[in-house]
């Protein structure tokens, strides 16, 4: 007993350094920003020495969301969205596919994976230079179909001013509760074949019925703008997703590699005299072992989509609203207008959504532990 | 560690006989003097000339070059924020003349009034005074001009132009007329770049729409951004996009000129280091090898942009400098610094036969136009509402209202303070 107390002493003097640096340099500065994101810190005089800084409380928040000024953060966080999904999607599924190619061991399997993990080693400055001249409308891309005789292809990669699945802020709720109810219908089609009843009482029902509501009577629902204002997926952000899938599947590949590696021979005997084909063995063996990498690929590369800074300042410059990004609106705030309360007020969002993804994680493997031990 | 120690001890002596020290040139000063700047690649050369010559003067002064690279400062300006915020500022630093160092610095009670410094050198005289007036407020004068450059300058190529059979158009009537024929020859009628292009080109636009008198008004807060004068310059300007490339926001300003140098535009309304572009990378002959003249609508009128020193509270070795800024204001300082920059001098007295052609024709214009001052390089307008007016004009290139683009103008010019 005093044996164990004892090494739990040293065990707390020896975290002690790093959980006093954590808790002033880490969680004490995010606070600070909360502090300051709740002032009115900005505009003339805010670099005098002593800056005069009032409590307005929610005041950024709101005019972040629903200000007529602020219509270029609005649509930021729409392209962050997309940014997110599409790299998600993107490096996961590129880089799944690349490993599984990869673990048929073919020749030359040494030297390929580390041609494909090398543009990880690349700085965003580096790979948005490159990609910026590659993506340019008189050159590059553009001009490949040449070589084969076709006609030159005319999409500005990086400054097109299309968008896609336009929708209007006024409408914000209702198209929010229509991607939940999406969401739910699309997990409860996925789940029908194994659990039927639980499919249909937990995912299905619940998603036709929030869309049918919403449907019904979403115009009920408060509008939060007060005047009409469109935001997509805008079509130059394509180039920069490109850029990143190509510099991140590399990543996720070694990542599923790695776990591929790990699964015995023996389950893969044992799955092909049970006479599972190449791609059964996959779908359902190899793959879904790998689950906790999916969750830790999914965690790191939700975080760099939302921190998304250099490679867009590289190859759009800082001042595209068409390809912007909160992180860099974040920066332009603070540092180019001197509004340091409204930049807070963004960091405090982005740190908001990269906490959706990273919460919910931490919780269950917490409980995972618990459960265990 | 004993750095920051001797730095703070430096701060700290400053500021005990801050106001005792008498303001003098002597050769017999000694510490440091770190100048803070975002002049490195090609104008890192003007900046040594200068730096060569306060050396010579000062030989006991060690010189600290902190130079922060990124054009117009976008990095340097952060850098310098974070520095003046941990009280750690520099001895004298870089801005742009005019409300940028007006609206963030002086506004912040952070810089020192030069105009003993100004009124000892003789400095009212030889600089313009439509120049004092823009780099001062009541209070007194905040920085140091080392070079001028002009923002409403229209470039062509003379002999393409003789090959279309077309003239630099004078006023932006001439260019409409003009423009059609152009663009049936598959001929892009006016180069442009990305965002902050087309802020500089909206201002040679809205000086043409407005005038001199009424430019200035919109500055001082005496007329509104949604007025209908206001509201007619935008929309004159999204006339005159029409007339412009559609890959615009993917290029720089260099490729912007080089459509005109390659024959694949007409005209590109630029600031004047595009003639240092043209000469000194394209080695084209100003005058023959391209040709130049005030925007469409604007002659008589220079709408300038300057880089200048100030001098900020608590610098920590003042004396140096404030020997500096005099370099710096000098007809010896400027005459070396500029022609290497490709800009002119501040000064009307300077040593033209240092100069190229196009250099001439601006400090003659310089001398003798009226002189109002640019939005787009920081004279005008405080940086929040340079900030805000990015994204006013991504909306306008988006929506193309010229209505909604004055109302939001107006609101962060009500804002950021415009005119108080």
């Amino acid at each position: 007993m005093r044996e164990v107390s004892r090494d739990r002493i040293k065990a707390f003097l020896t975290l002690l350094p790093s959980i006093i640096l954590i808790a002033v340099f880490v969680y004490g500065f995010i606070g600070n920003t909360v502090w300051i994101s709740m002032t009115d810190w900005g505009g003339v005089a805010s670099l005098a020495e002593n800056p005069q800084k009032n409590f307005v409380g929610l005041q950024n928040y709101v005019e972040l969301f629903t200000g007529f000024l602020d219509a270029r953060f609005r649509q930021d966080l729409v392209n962050a969205v997309y940014y997110s999904v599409l790299l998600l999607a993107g490096a996961v599924g590129l880089g799944m596919f690349i490993a599984i190619l990869l673990d048929r061991k073919p020749r030359g399997e040494d030297f390929l994976r580390t041609v494909f993990l090398y543009p990880m080693s690349l700085s965003f400055i580096v790979t948005g230079t490159i990609w910026r001249w590659l993506l340019a409308p008189q050159g590059g891309v553009n001009i490949v179909p040449t070589f084969f005789g076709g006609e030159k292809l005319t999409f500005q990669w990086l400054s097109s001013k299309q968008a896609l699945l336009l929708f209007n802020w006024q409408h914000l709720l209702p198209v929010l509760l229509y991607v939940v109810a999406f969401v739910l219908i699309i997990i409860g089609l996925f789940t029908l074949k194994g659990d039927t009843p639980k499919a249909l009482k937990r995912y299905l029902l619940p998603g036709l019925g929030l869309g049918a509501c919403v449907w019904l009577f979403g115009d009920l629902l408060p509008q939060i703008y007060f005047m009409e204002e469109m935001h997509g997926f805008n079509l130059a952000t394509l180039g920069i997703i490109l850029a990143t899938i190509w510099q991140y599947s590399g990543y996720t590949m070694a990542l599923y590699l790695a776990g591929f590696n790990g699964i015995s021979q023996d389950l893969m005997d044992a799955a092909r005299l049970d006479g599972a084909s190449d791609w059964g063995y996959y779908r359902h063996v190899a793959i879904p072992m790998l689950k906790p990498i999916t969750i830790s690929a999914v965690i790191i590369l939700s975080h760099i989509s939302l921190k998304m800074f250099d490679l867009i300042f590289a190859m759009t410059g800082p001042d595209n609203a068409e390809t912007g990004h909160p992180a860099l609106n974040m920066y332009l705030t603070t540092f180019r207008a001197n509004e340091f309360s409204k930049g807070a007020a963004i960091a405090i969002v982005l740190f908001l959504l990269a906490a959706m993804f990273i919460v919910p994680y931490l919780v269950s493997s917490y409980r995972q532990r618990r459960a265990r031990s | 560690m004993s750095k920051t120690l001797a730095k703070l001890l430096f701060a700290l002596a400053a500021i005990v006989v801050l106001g005792a020290m008498p303001v003098q040139a002597a050769s017999n000063l000694s510490g440091e003097l770190e100048i803070f700047s975002w002049w490195a690649g090609d104008e890192g050369p003007a900046l040594e000339a200068l730096i060569d010559i306060y050396k010579k003067e000062n030989p006991n002064v060690k010189v600290l070059n902190a130079t922060v690279t990124g054009g117009s400062g976008v990095n340097a300006k952060a850098v310098l924020k974070t520095r003046m915020l941990g009280g750690n500022p520099p001895d004298s630093f870089q801005v742009h003349a005019g409300q940028e160092l007006i609206g963030t610095w002086v506004k912040a009670d952070r810089m020192e009034d030069l105009t003993p410094l100004f009124k000892e050198q003789g400095w009212m005289k030889v600089f313009p005074e439509g120049l004092i007036k823009n780099i001062g407020t009541d209070k007194g004068i905040w920085s140091v001009p080392v070079n001028i450059h002009r923002s409403n300058v229209l470039w062509y190529i003379p002999a393409n132009l003789k090959k279309w059979g077309v003239e630099a158009p004078k006023t932006w009537d001439e260019f409409f007329a003009i423009a059609p024929k152009l663009k049936k020859q598959g001929i892009v009628p006016l180069a442009l770049a990305q965002n902050w292009t087309a802020n500089h080109l909206w201002e040679s636009v809205a000086l043409a729409a407005l005038g001199p008198d009424k430019w200035d008004a919109l500055w001082s807060g005496k007329l509104a951004f949604d007025s209908p004068e206001a509201v007619k310059a935008w929309e004159l300007f999204g006339k005159i996009l029409e007339y412009t490339n559609a890959d615009a926001s993917s290029l720089s300003w260099q490729q912007a000129t080089d459509m005109v140098v390659d024959g694949r535009a007409a005209f590109n309304i630029m600031g004047d280091w595009a003639a240092g572009y043209m000469s000194t990378t394209k080695k084209l002959a100003p005058g023959s090898g391209f040709g130049w003249m005030a925007s469409p609508g604007t002659g008589g009128a220079f709408m300038f942009l300057a880089d200048s020193f100030g001098l900020p509270k608590g610098a920590p070795h003042r004396d140096n400098a404030i020997a500096w800024l005099t370099l710096l204001g000098s007809k010896e300082g400027s005459d070396a610094f500029n022609p290497l920059k490709g800009s002119i001098s501040a000064r009307t007295d300077s040593d033209l036969s240092k100069y190229n052609d196009y250099a001439k024709s601006a400090s003659a214009d310089f001398a003798k136009d009226r002189i109002v001052g640019s939005l787009a390089h920081g004279v005008t307008a405080n940086e929040t509402f340079m900030g805000d007016f990015a994204t006013v004009m991504e909306m306008f290139l988006k929506t193309r209202n010229a209505a909604a683009a004055g109302k939001m103008a107006q609101q962060i010019a009500v804002k950021s303070g415009i005119g108080k």
